[in-house]
């Protein structure tokens, strides 16, 4: 398993935008790709409970990922959450 | 003749019979089922048909109203294949042998319900996107149609509030404007109505009746008014009005990529005042030359802390790369009088106008400061960008702050981070004291912007934010045309240039006076970039300039 920790930039949080742009983005990968903040953690490719987590500017967020691609999975999204959250 | 008055969000008038919205009624009726595995599938062809149709109206949204318009589709898409959602909706058919219609109602209620427990306004309201979605797999579960316009002719368009799904389907060619019961002036219809140029008004309330269908109606969307059954006068007065409107957008579009010069010759740069990156795009619709303000509250506005050099750095770069070769001016922290931010801890004051705000914070607190300028400069290497301090008075302030910036270059040198060379610095010219030693502070800097709010404000004493105060506030007085004059002849005299970032920028009225002052650049709203570029190719400064100077240095004026 592959984590990285990661502190929100986006102004607006995981609004439904870079939401849906992040549940696009993990489809690629067959890993699994959770999101974690303080004690709730949530699927990735699950887009209505990644916006129900409410997570705001400033915010950190563990991503965990696990499979048989996440060695480019978790590069990929860290580079991810660096140009769009 | 019946006059309502609503709030109007899209200007323009509309003539026409007046047309009811029909919302397709979605009866749930609610029955317990054996086949569990038939009833799922026949969620599954509806879920997918529903996804097929957010496609189409995702593709419709674009081309009709651009990107942002799309997405809000494409999410309302992922939404209906959300597999919480989908799991929901399965386990209530296989559980409880619950009917698809039922199953899909009873999971939008627990989402909605959801969003609408957090804490945040803008995952509240997307309750509604919850049920726009599952309305839509209702619709085709229950075979029905979706509401529409059965009207042959085009129409005035009456509603109580329209969902984004519903104004995007409709047929524009039928519509003349929207009339809505609810609704704000950032509601999707008022969005999609100025993004469509359909005038529009919003929140009449109930004063619309049913009765009033099929009656002849004029809407005006600058005002807000709606006229029922129009005498010939009204009905004379507002389609002149129309046709007035219509000829000068039209003369708008054809302005678009045309100079911004006068008659004579003489051209004035006309940029854009933008409040958070998602503006440029408004910036570039309307063809601003460049962005004179970009106020960078909004990043300190928006979080619960200080906002890290990373996060500003990439709302700079973002803003920079987008304008490519334009120049972006971005002015630092302007917090403090009437912007608060809880955990700047600012001491409460009695008079904040004329308090601790501003450069002022910046340089009593340069940590805040140097983390800002840091940004800024790291962001200088993707753009072209000019950097302006708020709130001067003193020459002192401004070489302090630019032995700040000194600083940080050197740092971000020695730590060997790009950075242009060539980012102008600038001040604004918004209190009388600047104003009155600008020939000094033109020595300091690359160019002045006036802040003409607060330069009225201070100059009159005249505090903006007291409504009663209305006949003295006068941004036309000439204490601060006098004030302009003078700052544009000591920036000249000292070969920079003067532009005016406030709201008088984009006053019609005083376009002439700018040109004949010699202003180089006005800084205005995107909406605000034809209509001035309009009234700058009118202008013949051969006419006007010297007959406006001498009023203003008339020693006896009429009144």
């Amino acid at each position: 398993m592959k984590q990285f920790v990661y502190t929100i930039k986006e102004a607006v949080g995981i609004h439904a935008r870079p939401a849906g742009l992040l549940v696009k983005e993990v489809k690629k990968y067959q890993s699994a790709v959770t999101i974690a903040k303080g004690d709730k953690s949530v699927n990735a490719l699950k887009l209505m409970a990644l916006m129900g987590m409410g997570v705001k500017c400033g915010d950190t967020v563990t991503v965990s990922v696990e499979g048989p691609d996440e060695d480019t999975a978790a590069p990929a999204l860290e580079a991810f959450f660096q140009a769009h959250l | 003749m019946i006059t309502i008055q609503g709030k109007g969000v899209s200007a323009g008038v509309g003539i026409g019979p007046l047309y009811f919205y029909h919302r397709a009624k979605t009866t749930i009726t609610r029955y317990t089922v054996e086949d569990t595995d038939a009833e799922w599938h026949r969620f599954k062809g509806a879920q997918t048909a529903a996804i097929e149709q957010l496609g189409a109206l995702a593709e419709k949204a674009r081309a009709e109203a651009g990107d942002e318009a799309a997405m809000l589709f494409e999410t309302h898409q992922m939404m209906a294949e959300d597999l919480d959602y989908e799991e929901a909706i399965e386990n209530l058919i296989n559980e409880q042998h619950l009917n698809a219609e039922a199953a899909v109602a009873d999971t939008s209620v627990q989402f909605a319900e959801m969003f609408e427990a957090m804490d945040d306004s803008y995952m509240q309201a997307r309750a509604a996107d919850v049920k726009d979605v599952s309305r839509r797999i209702l619709g085709i579960l229950n075979g029905t149609v979706q509401g529409g316009i059965a009207s042959e002719v085009p129409v005035l368009l009456a509603a109580d509030d329209l969902a984004p799904s519903e104004t995007v389907q409709l047929d524009k060619s039928k519509i003349l404007g929207f009339i809505t019961a609810g609704g704000s002036g950032s509601s999707h219809t008022a969005i999609l109505a100025r993004t469509m140029g359909i005038p529009a008004v919003v929140g009449v309330g109930d004063a619309l009746k049913p009765e009033y269908e099929g009656r002849q109606v004029i809407v005006d969307g600058a005002t807000g008014n709606v006229v029922i059954d129009p005498d010939d006068m009204t009905r004379d007065r507002l389609m002149k009005k129309r046709e007035e409107q219509l000829r000068l957008q039209r003369l708008l579009e054809t302005l678009k990529g045309q100079p911004n010069v006068t008659k004579d010759g003489k051209t004035i740069r006309i940029y854009c005042n933008i409040g958070s990156p998602e503006d440029v795009h408004a910036v570039q619709v309307n063809d601003g030359g460049g962005i004179g303000l970009f106020r960078s509250e909004f990043l300190y506005l928006n979080c619960e802390d200080f906002p890290t050099e990373d996060q500003q750095f990439e709302a700079y770069k973002q803003v920079l790369s987008d304008m490519e070769d334009k120049e972006v001016i971005i002015r630092t922290l302007d917090i403090g009088a009437d912007k608060q931010i809880g955990y700047f801890d600012l001491p409460k004051e009695e008079n904040p106008a004329m308090g601790m705000r501003a450069l002022r914070i910046c340089l009593t607190r340069p940590e805040i400061f140097r983390t800002q300028l840091r940004a800024l400069y790291r962001a200088s290497a993707f753009g072209k960008l000019g950097i302006m301090f708020p709130m001067v008075t003193s020459v002192w302030e401004v070489r302090e702050a630019k032995r700040l910036c000194e600083e940080v270059r050197r740092e971000l040198k020695g730590e060997g981070i790009p950075y242009s060379e060539d980012v102008q610095i600038g001040i604004m010219i918004e209190t009388p004291a600047a104003a009155i030693i600008s020939d000094r502070l033109a020595k300091e800097v690359d160019f002045f912007s006036c802040g003409t709010n607060d330069l009225t404000q201070y100059t009159l004493a005249c505090d903006r934010q007291n409504n009663d105060l209305g006949r003295f506030y006068d941004p036309h007085h000439p204490a601060v045309l006098r004030l302009l004059q003078m700052v544009t002849e000591n920036a000249h005299k000292n070969g920079i240039w003067v532009g005016i970032c406030g709201e008088l920028g984009a006053d019609l009225e005083l376009t002439e006076t700018f040109l004949a002052l010699g202003i180089d650049e006005l800084s205005v709203s995107p909406r605000a970039v034809l209509p001035l570029r309009n009234a700058v190719r009118m202008t013949d400064t051969r006419d006007s300039s010297a007959r406006i100077l001498a009023a203003l240095a008339d020693e006896y004026p009429a009144h």
